[in-house]
């Protein structure tokens, strides 16, 4: 194909536009997309018919957003992503370009004082300016808080960098009783402050260990072995349901329960692994992924025993190892034995901190693991499966174990949740489930676990604060429900991090073992068998 | 012997639904080695448009024949539902092509999340029953076939027979089973991979709405979440027939759909599911790239 290159073809396609022609056709494809779905709404008449109602102004307003969306982006953004690029790369300091105009000392300064300004007034705000804009102080204090903490991070980033596990458990040792400590002094009372603190210790640091548990198990399945499991909910379900009923029926300890359940998940692990385990990836991944809906579908009907969606409720608390109980009826409750005030918050914090030591050996099995010859196994395995089997490397067993100690970590994880709920429900074990555990060991980089428990956080932490949105009734009517947009935004996340970061937040971990040096002996200098 | 026919027809119905979104299972598969997890909201998607549609005809005009009205419902969801998928591919799967293997994965079930909040989102919660749409029933030898079915299969059997001549009689057929077999040699010949690889898309989201719209027809009633459970069922048909193999996606449909309508009938509908789950892993097995799929050759 001849290209003429003339003076005219150039002046035609300035970036602007170019811009206003991407944004017409972007126009057009939401246009299409949006006319069924926002312009009309399905909904019940009086007599239960289906009729459509319609909504040309919102379906207006989301093709011309996103039309302006796409011209903005091709006109300016693109323009200034590629400079801030070429930037980073004549300096040479990759992320100073842009954070440092934003993270500056007076802006710091001036945030420090508005937080504080904001939390010592607190309480008077409503009284001072009406019920509304002290919703938007609010607002504007979280957002205060949050750049300091940023600026905090960003000031320390290089300290943060070399002690970032450290710092990271301490900072999550340390959790409940910072938020037990603010929360006090901002009501003037210890109990005050340990009611307020279960939605933070419950919500959002219980939640999100879980799921960090549960990636960290994950992990060594999808992460070290490489092998894509999609029914890991499976093994958390059977690990639920294991201290559920035999916690029920038989009044077994939790502290009993726990190592049983995970051997139960771990049996399980085994024998779905030896039958499907010579499939080759994708074929794994349905067939686990069938796995775990068979587990769903008998535990909604197989109601003799599970009770079927109905669930199993009054599951027994966890004890403090025995020597004091969490119900307040009993006579060795912890707050009878240590001569302490009646509250929720501290078995909500016990909680945590147990499934905070959950995580922590998980962490450390998987660490440990990755040096003895199984952990390299599963390296090895994950990069080359021929060259393994060369090697004499029994790929079968090598995969059980992996599957068996990924199915282990999901046992202990469900017998936790079971624990923590007092209720399991079928509903609780979907397929979602499993996909939102892989994302999260995907995004977080597979095989890395700092990265893994970052994408938790962001993921999991971040899903949980769209619960905290009330604010935006004020702006949107009383009608407006945030919870709803919770899982769009979700999956949304999900697209975009992966097209932002495709390997990650951290980034595949290399294998553990790995030949670094090059060693420049030609092969006529080795005899056979050396060298 | 009637019941069993009975079932028989039953199934075929079934399977005809889960053999035309199995086709789009397989097809990306086969072309692009990915596991396009949205495609069961995709499926959902096209029954909704269909719903829209049909809800639309009927506030528009007062009254409008029934094969009129499917045609339009099909039409119309076919086009839309292209365009999702061809959107869908183009921002979250083609960036992500050269990277590695889970990454597209992670989006495609990003999407299916995505997807299906939307919908519930713009359209509520509920479920949405429409009347029947058709409704005539006949009895042969006392086995009865409802003209629903009758339609079902006459569909699916003419869009089969479209489909497989554009696969294997036209030039873009062509270019896609040379995509397929190699995307860079495709490429250095002169053949549009990208441009292939949407269209590709595009088919495979027109035969879901086609199932999607059956589906409606059939059941009369669509919710935000129906798409994950015929999703899965069509892929597990898919692999089962051979990812990645045309026929093998109809005939693993049509399998699935008869272990589903044998089960319920002679032994607990409870169980359906389970037992097509189950068969799915009894046949990899045996036959680890499934029934007709081509075994994959290793070379080092």
């Amino acid at each position: 194909m001849a290209v003429t290159v003339s003076p005219e073809r150039d002046s035609v396609a300035t970036p602007v536009q170019r811009a206003m022609r991407e944004a017409l056709y972007a126009g057009a494809i939401s246009f299409g997309l949006f006319v069924l779905f926002i312009g009309l709404k399905t909904g019940q008449n009086i007599s239960n018919e289906l009729v459509l109602t319609t909504r040309w102004g919102l379906l207006a307003a989301v093709v011309i957003a996103t039309a302006v969306g796409r011209f903005l982006y091709v006109a300016y953004g693109q323009p200034f992503l590629a400079n801030q690029k070429i930037t980073d790369v004549a300096t040479g300091a990759l992320p100073t370009g842009l954070a440092s105009r934003f993270f500056q000392l007076p802006t710091f300064i001036v945030a420090i004082i508005a937080a504080v300004l904001l939390f010592v007034f607190n309480n008077s705000l409503t009284g001072w300016v009406g019920a509304e804009p002290a919703g938007y102080l609010q607002f504007l204090r979280a957002l205060a808080v949050i750049y300091v903490l940023a600026c905090g991070i960003y000031y320390f980033r290089a300290f943060i960098h070399a002690n970032f596990t450290k710092l990271g458990i301490t900072a999550l040792v340390l959790y409940p009783i910072l938020v037990v400590a603010v929360l006090s002094l901002n009501a003037w009372s210890i109990t005050g402050g340990l009611q307020g603190s279960l939605k933070w210790v419950d919500n959002f640091g219980i939640q999100i260990l879980i799921y960090v548990m549960l990636a960290w198990g994950l992990n060594i399945v999808v992460g070290l072995a490489g092998l894509l499991d999609l029914g890991y909910v499976a093994f958390y379900a059977i690990g639920a349901y294991a201290y559920a009923l035999l916690g029920t029926q038989y009044g077994l300890s939790f502290w009993i329960l726990l190592p049983a359940a995970g051997a139960m998940a771990a049996f399980w692990g085994v024998l779905l692994g030896f039958p499907v385990l010579r499939l080759r990836g994708d074929y794994l991944a349905i067939v686990t992924l069938a796995f775990g809906e068979i587990i769903r579908l008998v535990l909604i009907n197989w109601r003799e025993v599970t009770h079927g969606s109905a669930g199993i409720s009054g599951i027994p608390k966890v004890s403090f190892f025995g020597l004091m109980s969490f119900n307040v009826s009993d006579s060795n409750y912890i707050a009878k034995v240590l001569g302490i005030a009646q509250s929720g918050a501290y078995y909500k914090i016990f909680l945590y901190y147990l499934i905070l030591g959950l995580c922590l050996l998980t962490a450390f099995v998987t660490i440990r693991l990755r040096r003895l010859p199984v952990g390299r196994a599963w390296e090895a395995l994950r990069e080359d499966e021929i060259a393994c089997r060369s090697l004499g490397i029994n790929t079968t067993t090598t995969k059980l174990t992996a599957f068996a100690t990924g199915a282990m970590f999901g046992g202990f994880a469900g017998s936790f949740f079971a624990a923590r709920q007092g209720f399991v429900s079928p509903e609780s074990f979907v397929f979602l489930e499993s996909a939102i555990i892989l994302a999260i060991v995907v995004l977080g980089g597979m095989g890395s676990l700092v990265g893994i428990a970052v994408a938790a956080m962001v993921m999991i932490g971040g899903t949980e604060a769209l619960r905290e949105l009330d604010f935006l009734k004020q702006i949107f009517g009383p009608d407006f429900t945030p919870e709803l947009y919770r899982m769009l935004l979700f999956g949304m996340a999900m697209v975009i991090v992966m097209l932002w970061k495709p390997r990650g937040f951290v980034g595949s971990r290399e294998p553990t073992a790995f030949l670094k040096v090059r060693r420049a002996v030609s092969g006529s200098f080795t005899k056979e068998g050396h060298g | 012997m009637q019941y069993f026919v009975q079932q028989l027809i039953n199934g075929l119905t079934l399977g005809s639904i889960y053999g035309l979104i199995a086709i789009g299972y397989t097809m990306v598969y086969g072309i692009i080695g990915m596991i396009n997890f949205a495609h069961g909201d995709i499926f959902m998607v096209g029954a909704f448009t269909a719903l829209i549609v049909f809800l639309a005809l009927g506030a528009l005009f007062y009254s409008v024949p029934v094969v009129l009205a499917l045609l339009v419902m099909m039409i119309v969801a076919m086009l839309l539902t292209s365009l999702y998928n061809w959107t869908i591919e183009k921002v979250a799967y083609r960036p992500l092509r050269g990277s590695f293997r889970l990454a597209p994965l992670i989006t495609a079930i990003g999407m299916s999340i995505a997807l299906s909040n939307f919908v519930q989102v713009t359209q509520g919660p509920r479920n949405k029953p429409i009347p029947p749409m058709v409704s005539q029933v006949y009895n042969i030898n006392g086995i009865s076939v409802s003209l629903k079915q009758i339609i079902i299969v006459l569909v699916t059997a003419a869009l089969l027979a479209l489909f497989w001549y554009l696969v294997n009689r036209t030039s873009l057929g062509r270019a896609q089973r040379a995509c397929e077999q190699d995307r860079k040699m495709a490429a250095l010949l002169g053949i549009d991979v990208d441009r292939t690889i949407s269209i590709t898309f595009i088919m495979g989201a027109a035969l879901a709405a086609v199932a999607g719209t059956l589906f409606l027809m059939y059941y009369g009633v669509i919710a935000f979440s129906d798409g994950f459970t015929p999703g899965v069922k069509a892929f597990t048909a898919a692999v089962l027939g051979g990812i990645g193999s045309l026929p093998g996606a109809v005939l693993g449909g049509l399998m699935i759909g008869f272990i589903e309508s044998m089960w319920s009938a002679y032994f607990s509908i409870d169980y359906k599911d389970v037992a097509a789950f189950s068969i799915l892993a009894i046949v990899l097995i045996f036959l680890p790239s499934g029934i007709l799929g081509r075994p994959e050759v290793e070379k080092v």
